[in-house]
């Protein structure tokens, strides 16, 4: 052994994406109903995901909801709630007690756990999660092998494949997207969100290309960018492709 | 030890009992004992192209169930034999076989053949799944026309993820393109895909092209492999195939295109 044993742990600063769920309807059922749809369309994207309730729109409406079903109802859609903003004092007490942080809005990105029982001691709840800084991600994939039709991959951090994906895959990454290659399948870059995220291909003739899950299909491709190399990203909310040579 | 062929296209009647009882014909007539296995149980159907029907008594679930042994369920052919085949069953289905039943047998005919064709039913549900989870090789059949193109595109996908090579990680299946069913003249009036646009897909190592041919039908009717018809195009070609799988260079016959074409597609190769 190397002695590196004696670390138990490392604090480190690093930003993550997570999709906020803003409520424009306390109906738990038919908000329910209305993610189960969501969810069967994009299975993979919301697997275990994890959300930021945001109730601003609710409590600006009057509208109450029970954050302790609501939250129990989320769960079994295995969606995993990790703060709550926008929300009146009683809301935040209910999510205080499910042990879920609150976002006080104030500055973007921290997020505070309150905890209004401070009887015993915590020193989680003490410390404010810090304002997070860097940008932590895995290692790039690399595929080399063809992605043949109804196969599907799934990268952490960018993905980067060298040989063609045909029609009917799907490839997905939280991060960049490259593909050296014709891309012919569909090709989702910033699945968790990333709006920085990009996706680069030599030959596109996609039946789908996205970006942090504003996407474009075939159809609605221009001629001058189909068979073309091109870069696609966010610009203002829309999806731009344009050809690399420029 | 056997090398395990499949014979496999994921989407039905483009010809992969014709080509198993053609290169399985093929091989043995070239001196290797081979054995070729209808996985299609419930739709048995390679026996009456091989023409042994009439001999069918024990089959591959009879063996896979300790009913039969393997001798008493294979039959030799009456024109070659190097040459032996099982038969699927027709009164039962796929969910019959299983992986590890399918393995067993496999094993044990790797004893005594050098080559074991797996004839694939269409799909790729479980039937599909068991003959290409122990291949080592896979001739993936594929007629000119786009939905065909998809569906061996997704088969090859199959083959990379879910045989037993991938699983254990070992070298990839080997994956030949076999072209059945090519009709120059309705290609050439940009009614058929070319092998130029189904090799832009599937970009995979042509083993041959298999012309459209009366003398595919007339065999089959008759129960005799179309290769030991060496007057007809569709012989010759499985001929050239064979040759091709066993590592000679043949060129390549009957796609009757512009000169030189494939010398610029396959000349750097």
């Amino acid at each position: 052994m190397d002695g590196s044993q004696s670390s138990v742990l490392e604090l480190k600063s690093s930003t993550f994406f997570a999709p906020v769920l803003v409520l424009y309807s306390n109906e738990i059922y038919l908000i329910a109903e209305t993610l189960q749809e969501k969810i069967s369309g994009a299975p993979d994207f919301f697997n275990d995901s994890a959300v930021l309730l945001d109730l601003t729109e609710l409590n600006l409406k009057g509208l109450p909801v029970d954050i302790e079903a609501l939250v129990s109802t989320l769960r079994g859609l295995h969606i995993f709630p990790i703060g709550i903003r926008g929300g009146s004092e009683a809301q935040e007490k209910q999510a205080s007690a499910l042990s879920i942080p609150i976002d006080s809005g104030r500055s973007s990105g921290s997020v505070l756990f309150e905890r209004q029982n401070k009887s015993k001691p915590d020193i989680q709840s003490q410390a404010p999660v810090e304002v997070i800084k860097e940008v932590f991600r895995a290692t790039a994939m690399l595929v080399t092998q063809p992605v043949r039709s109804g196969q599907r991959i799934y990268a952490n951090g960018d993905l980067v494949i060298l040989a063609q994906v045909s029609a009917g895959a799907e490839i997905m990454a939280e991060g960049n997207i490259h593909v050296y290659n014709t891309l012919r399948g569909r090709a989702l870059a910033g699945v968790q969100g990333d709006m920085a995220a990009r996706l680069f291909c030599l030959d596109l003739q996609a039946e789908l290309i996205s970006v942090a899950g504003v996407y474009k299909t075939s159809e609605d491709l221009k001629d001058t960018v189909i068979k073309k190399p091109v870069q696609v990203f966010l610009q203002e909310q829309a999806l731009i492709v344009v050809e690399l040579d420029n | 030890m056997a090398r395990v062929v499949v014979v496999t296209s994921g989407k039905g009647g483009v010809g992969k009992t014709t080509t198993s009882a053609a290169i399985a014909m093929g091989l043995a007539k070239r001196g290797y004992k081979t054995a070729v296995i209808d996985f299609d149980v419930g739709l048995r159907n390679l026996d009456l192209i091989m023409g042994c029907e009439r001999r069918v008594v024990y089959d591959f679930v009879n063996v896979i169930n300790g009913e039969a042994n393997l001798n008493q369920a294979l039959i030799r052919d009456k024109n070659c034999n190097q040459l032996y085949i099982l038969p699927a069953s027709q009164t039962r289905d796929k969910d019959a076989l299983s992986l590890e039943g399918v393995g067993r047998v496999l094993e044990e005919m790797s004893q005594d053949f050098k080559y074991i064709i797996c004839d694939s039913p269409a799909g790729i549900e479980k039937g599909a799944y068991l003959a290409m989870y122990y291949a080592d090789d896979a001739l993936v059949v594929t007629n000119p026309e786009v939905s065909s193109v998809r569906d061996s595109d997704r088969m090859l996908g199959i083959l990379a993820s879910k045989s037993r090579r991938a699983e254990l990680a070992m070298d990839p299946i080997k994956e030949y393109l076999l072209l059945t069913r090519y009709d120059p003249v309705r290609v050439e009036a940009g009614e058929m895909l070319g092998l130029e646009d189904v090799q832009e897909i599937l970009s995979l190592h042509l083993l041959g092209i298999i012309p459209e041919s009366k003398s595919v039908l007339t065999a089959s009717n008759a129960g005799i492999p179309v290769i030991l018809d060496e007057k007809s195009d569709a012989g010759q070609a499985y001929a050239d195939v064979v040759a091709r799988y066993l590592g000679e260079k043949k060129p390549h016959r009957f796609i009757e295109s512009k000169k030189g074409f494939l010398r610029k597609l396959f000349g750097g190769k």
